[in-house]
């Protein structure tokens, strides 16, 4: 990414924010709530464009693709979207095997061995026959994240894949995200506001805070940084460059 | 003052023109964009039952009776002038012409237009369309193009349905209740019916409403702001934008079909 300028109406998101996501690591996107993480992993997804500025991946600009050409980019992303987005109208196996059926011409017994391993691999083989609504809120993105990981992509984004996780949960899905990382060699963006579990997995990190990327590095230089931007971040502590409270007149005045 | 109203009004004009441009881009790239045809016939089968066989009760209901009370009004009038065999005639010619096409379009608008709509702005809202970009699929021509062929494809044979059960509503009233005779009935219907200018001109009309109607109410839930109160809006103003459109464009189809002008 380089000097990316977004604006939501008025608002600035962006102002000139430059950034390089290494192919084959796992990458955590961390910041305050509201800095426009999600929206980041929108930009490279193709479904917001900048103002200016260039996204690029594998040196192709995304903004540059024709809607056809775009289409052709993202089957080879995979992305767990907040939410889990599951087609409410099917069931668990038919979410997983959505993807294989639309793009691929596997024969019936193929697309369900792999939709069994996606499942398997989640821990949620047991609920092959359930509707989303009969699922948690933890349990649908964990299918989420199996119909994601279906069609094998090169680059996975995780949208706060752990929110509403159990602490089982929680742990089976880092090292399942690590494991796929490693065996597939996978390019993963995870987006989350649980740092120290994030932290744990990732190779680079990229902090983005007021509308800028205010750290770009490795955990451990991350930790050791000096840096009272990132230090107010990591220690939690309401008190520090980043502002708690969004500007507002003085309580004062107003009451 | 003055010049706020201008700017108001200005800003209102641009974001209709805007929004006209958007819906003519969205049905364009959902009719024309890249061709997934085979697929797209089996969700537009799958349409075609949820937007045309389920609104079939209500078509039936609503055909039988308007014939029915058609046929009340008018043998009341037309015994006044010593006409009423000419009932068959009345009733057949008012719901080809008009009653069925109008009718049965607004019955769609209100039962699967702003079922579409709140349908497709679910899924924008609970990001399924977003999922589906995101797995390469164009919701446009996943989403969209199914169902604005599946409304196209039904009313107008909803609109057949309605002016036969309007008929034989107009028969029940007319022939087994006021005890008009059923051959000048039926009779009368079949000589003054023509097939190309009364029928014809109706299946036009209803095919004309069908692509308002499902163009509105796809763009609706497509455009809509992904909240509850933004599908709440939106499916409120399929049905007006909607029935607005099929009055308007009812008469001017009418001018052109009937006025020879």
């Amino acid at each position: 990414m380089d000097n990316v300028v977004f604006r939501r109406e008025q608002r600035v998101v962006y102002d000139s924010l430059s950034a390089s996501i290494p192919c084959g690591k796992i990458t955590a996107i961390v910041g305050p709530s509201g800095t426009g993480k999600t929206t980041l992993l929108r930009l490279i997804a193709g479904q917001l464009r900048p103002d200016s500025g260039d996204v690029r991946i594998d040196g192709v600009s995304v903004q540059s693709l024709n809607r056809s050409a775009l289409f052709d980019l993202r089957k080879r992303m995979g992305m767990l979207f907040q939410s889990g987005a599951l087609f409410t109208e099917l069931n668990t196996y038919e979410n997983v095997a959505f993807p294989l059926r639309v793009h691929t011409e596997l024969d019936e017994d193929l697309i369900q061995i792999v939709v069994l391993m996606k499942l398997e691999a989640v821990g949620l083989r047991g609920a092959v026959d359930l509707m989303p609504s009969e699922l948690s809120g933890g349990m649908q993105r964990r299918v989420a994240l199996a119909r994601a990981i279906a069609l094998d992509p090169e680059m996975i984004m995780y949208d706060e894949p752990f929110v509403g996780q159990d602490p089982i949960g929680l742990g089976v899905l880092l090292s399942l995200i690590k494991q796929l990382n490693k065996t597939l060699g996978l390019t993963s963006l995870v987006v989350s506001h649980d740092l120290h579990e994030t932290l744990s997995i990732a190779d680079h990190v990229i902090m983005i805070a007021n509308n800028r990327v205010a750290f770009e590095g490795s955990p451990a230089v991350m930790r050791a940084s000096a840096d009272t931007l990132v230090q107010q971040f990591l220690q939690g502590s309401p008190d520090g460059p980043v502002c708690f409270h969004l500007p507002a007149p003085r309580l004062g005045d107003v009451l | 003052m003055m010049i706020d109203w201008v700017a108001n009004y200005g800003r209102s004009m641009i974001a209709q023109v805007r929004g006209i441009g958007r819906a003519t881009l969205i049905l364009k790239q959902a009719l024309l964009g890249r061709s997934n045809v085979g697929v797209n016939w089996k969700l537009t089968i799958d349409q075609v039952f949820a937007v045309g066989v389920l609104s079939l009760s209500i078509i039936l209901v609503s055909g039988l009776f308007i014939g029915m009370v058609l046929a009340l009004q008018g043998y009341t009038i037309l015994t006044a002038y010593g006409s009423e065999q000419a009932l068959g005639q009345m009733v057949a010619l008012s719901l080809a012409r008009e009653l069925g096409p109008v009718v049965t379009a607004l019955l769609f608008a209100g039962r699967a237009g702003s079922a579409l709509t709140a349908e497709i702005g679910l899924m924008k809202a609970t990001e399924q369309l977003a999922s589906l970009e995101m797995i390469g699929i164009d919701p446009l021509r996943r989403i969209i193009a199914p169902r604005f062929w599946g409304g196209v494809i039904s009313l107008p044979v909803l609109s057949i349905i309605f002016i036969s059960a309007g008929c034989l509503g107009g028969a029940l009233v007319g022939v087994s209740w006021l005890g008009i005779d059923a051959g000048s009935f039926w009779a009368n219907m079949q000589a003054s019916v023509d097939f190309y200018d009364d029928v014809c001109n109706g299946i036009i009309k209803s095919v004309v409403f069908a692509i308002v109607v499902t163009w509105i109410a796809v763009y609706q839930g497509y455009d809509l702001v992904p909240t509850s109160a933004g599908i709440a809006l939106a499916t409120t103003k399929t049905v007006v934008y909607a029935s607005l459109a099929i009055l308007g464009f009812d008469f001017f189809l009418t001018a052109v079909m009937f006025g020879e002008i």
